[in-house]
């Protein structure tokens, strides 16, 4: 087990050296220039304030230099300040902004595998026949359509028509569950709606696989009740793929809520995320995407230990 | 009350099909037979000849949505053909229980054998936990797995094949059913576990006063534990006899190859073991006549064109389905007529020509041999 976890965190770190790499790359190659973005275009003029400035960043050391920096500062915890909105902490940014949106994520994954662990146990039960045909064509219209559609509706109906939520805005979880939930639920609901169509179809198709195991035939020559067998036996076999896909769309929700969070005026990490490329913010850019690797290495991480727990075959190899 | 002599199980024309776009597959093709309480029933016949799925529609498991089953099964006075799954599963653990072929797979991987062992206990008979747990442990002991204590809380693949093939025939009889059928419940293990797991079965059945449908392609698996024998060919019963009548006085030509097919240990090393060349037929589109004539050393013109129907042989329960039956006279003159020609299976059987799966191959062999 030690020396599971020890590759575990050789294997972290070197995924992010090469994640912070190339989006410090990525980053500085951007067409586009912080100086003009921190003294406004009025300044393009003067070419010499904006050497200045270049110059107090560091913009002006070669990229392999910048990063060295970077990295030293990060390995001690300093990610360093945004260059636009000056004395401006990038770890303070993430604090603020982490909770939000991770709220969103684990909520949207907790809305979508309530929904879909029914719908594709269901349609592979009920294979062929009406029930699935069913299901699984209203799981392809959650899937086909965009999440920010599906978040206009939720909108047009739960705030315009009916009044019952408000429109938009975002009230933290320190000021109170219900109200938290009555601006979280329906983005919550909008990023969850792709998700369960996702889970459903793979719980859908292991599940198919998995009733067609003797295991199973030999549960029904036992009188079981098909309901037990389908929870009790049919399920934790068949949930190993939804397992891992969680983990990895977990990790694309921390940094790809940025359509929703626009729609609902979230404050969320994707939105700030937006801003800072925008703004050639490159370091409040890093900072963030460290935060989106590290998360996501950790989350799949989980997620392979809990591989043993569903399978207990798998704990010896 | 129902004395002894009553049979348990009545198996009346029973037919299952299954529809597919390819055409009708006649898995079980009219089979009748009648079981006594506490007998046991050998089903023989090679892979494809329909007894897995004769067994399951008795059970009433064949769930496949293209099965279409007809006929008649009557358990205890009660016609099972036409329940619905949901009445079905009232006799499924409790009056009927499955003991299947693989280990390995039918058993839960994910679950722990302790809860596999008594789901069923508590499900049918509202066994409490501990209750369930101790007979449990007990009926580990009676399959003679050691440590049963321990071994209630291990999952399936901490044991061995024959050590899981033990906890199915546990996980059957758990709820005391007074049919047990045995789907090659040998084939998946080892020639030393065999054994041992057919006598545990036999110990079981005779203990519990169980009926026992044994199905094996192995006539040798049958001979000394099953009171009678019922020999299946593409979906038929070609022959039906006690056990004692059949090995004495067979009188089908499959039943003949089966029975030379059993590696005999009296046998000097390296006796070539005799197979039964070609292959079963198709059972979409069947030859017309007897479905073995193709493969068979004694077939004429007649088998080819007319179809026999099961006839009484002169021992009492003994009834075969064939035209020029073994150790007749019009059998015996057909395999010498045979033989003289070079059909090439009558040569194979024969022992001068080597049996293979194609038939072509065979009569190429037999060619040179003529």
């Amino acid at each position: 087990m030690a020396r599971i976890l020890g590759i575990r965190l050789l294997r972290l770190i070197a995924t992010l050296f090469a994640v912070t790499f190339l989006s410090f790359i990525m980053t500085s190659l951007l067409p586009g220039d912080p100086a003009v973005a921190i003294l406004g275009q009025d300044a393009i003029q003067n070419e010499a304030l904006l050497e200045e400035v270049r110059e107090d960043l560091g913009l002006n050391d070669p990229i392999p230099v910048r990063y060295w920096n970077w990295l030293t500062d990060a390995a001690q915890g300093d990610l360093g300040e945004s260059y636009i909105n000056a004395g401006q902490d990038v770890s303070q940014v993430i604090r603020d902004r982490v909770p939000v949106t991770a709220q969103l994520a684990i909520m949207a994954i907790i809305l979508a595998v309530l929904m879909a662990i029914p719908l594709g146990v269901i349609g592979a039960y009920r294979e062929g026949r009406w029930q699935d045909t069913t299901t699984s064509a209203a799981v392809q219209v959650a899937l086909s359509v965009p999440n920010f559609i599906i978040g206009i509706f939720l909108i047009w109906l739960f705030a315009v028509q009916l009044g019952w939520l408000p429109a938009s805005n975002w009230n933290r979880l320190s000021d109170g569950v219900w109200d938290n939930l009555r601006t979280s639920i329906m983005p919550a609901t909008a990023l969850a709606m792709t998700q369960m169509a996702i889970f459903s179809r793979l719980v859908r198709s292991d599940m198919i696989a998995t009733l067609r195991e003797n295991f199973i035939l030999a549960a029904r020559a036992k009188g079981l009740k098909d309901r037990y067998i389908l929870m009790r036996h049919a399920l934790r076999p068949s949930s190993l793929s939804l397992m891992t896909i969680i983990g990895i769309n977990f990790g694309a929700l921390l940094g790809g809520t940025v359509v929703i969070e626009t729609l609902f005026a979230i404050p969320g990490l994707g939105f700030r995320l937006i801003n800072a490329i925008s703004q050639r913010d490159i370091l409040v850019i890093q900072g963030i995407t460290v935060f989106v690797a590290v998360v996501y290495v950790l989350v799949n991480t989980a997620v392979d230990l809990l591989y043993t727990v569903i399978d207990p075959r798998i704990r010896r190899s | 009350m129902a004395d002894a002599h009553t049979p348990v199980l009545v198996v009346d024309d029973l037919r299952t099909h299954f529809e597919l776009p390819i055409g009708m597959v006649k898995a079980v093709d009219g089979v009748s037979f009648e079981l006594e309480r506490g007998k046991t029933l050998g089903v023989v016949g090679e892979s494809g000849s329909g007894k897995t799925v004769l067994s399951r529609t008795i059970m009433g498991l064949n769930i496949a949505s293209n099965a279409r089953t007809s006929g008649s099964v009557v358990y205890d006075g009660r016609e099972l053909v036409g329940l619905t799954p949901g009445e079905m599963r009232q006799l499924w653990g409790t009056e009927m229980a499955m003991v299947f072929q693989d280990p390995m797979t039918s058993l839960n991987p994910v679950v722990k054998v302790g809860r596999q062992l008594t789901e069923h206990m508590r499900a049918h008979l509202g066994t409490s936990k501990q209750e369930a747990k101790a007979s449990a442990i007990e009926l580990l002991r009676s399959v003679r797995i050691p440590e049963p204590e321990e071994r209630f809380n291990n999952f399936p693949h901490e044991m061995s094949g024959g050590m899981r093939q033990r906890v199915c025939i546990a996980v059957a009889l758990a709820c005391g059913p007074k049919v047990l059928f045995a789907d090659e419940p040998t084939t998946a293990l080892d020639v030393t576990v065999q054994h041992q797991i057919l006598n545990l079965l036999a110990q079981q059945q005779r203990e519990r006063y169980m009926t026992m449908i044994l199905v094996t392609h192995d006539l040798g698996v049958v001979a000394g534990r099953a009171d009678e024998i019922m020999v299946m060919y593409a979906g038929k019963a070609v022959e039906k006899a006690s056990t004692s009548t059949l090995f004495s006085a067979m009188r089908h030509p499959y039943t003949e190859a089966l029975f030379r097919s059993i590696p005999k240990t009296g046998n000097p090393k390296h006796t070539r073991l005799t197979a039964i060349a070609g292959r079963p037929p198709d059972l979409i589109h069947p030859p017309p006549g007897c479905k073995f004539a193709p493969r068979c050393p004694y077939a004429q013109e007649r088998c080819r064109e007319e179809e026999p129907e099961l006839q009484a042989a002169p021992e009492p329960g003994h009834s075969f389905a064939c035209h020029y039956p073994v150790g007749s006279e019009a059998g015996k003159a057909a395999y010498e007529a045979n033989l003289a020609a070079g059909v090439p299976q009558t040569l194979a059987a024969a022992g001068q020509v080597q049996a293979t799966e194609d038939l072509s191959v065979v009569a190429a062999a037999a060619e040179e041999v003529v």
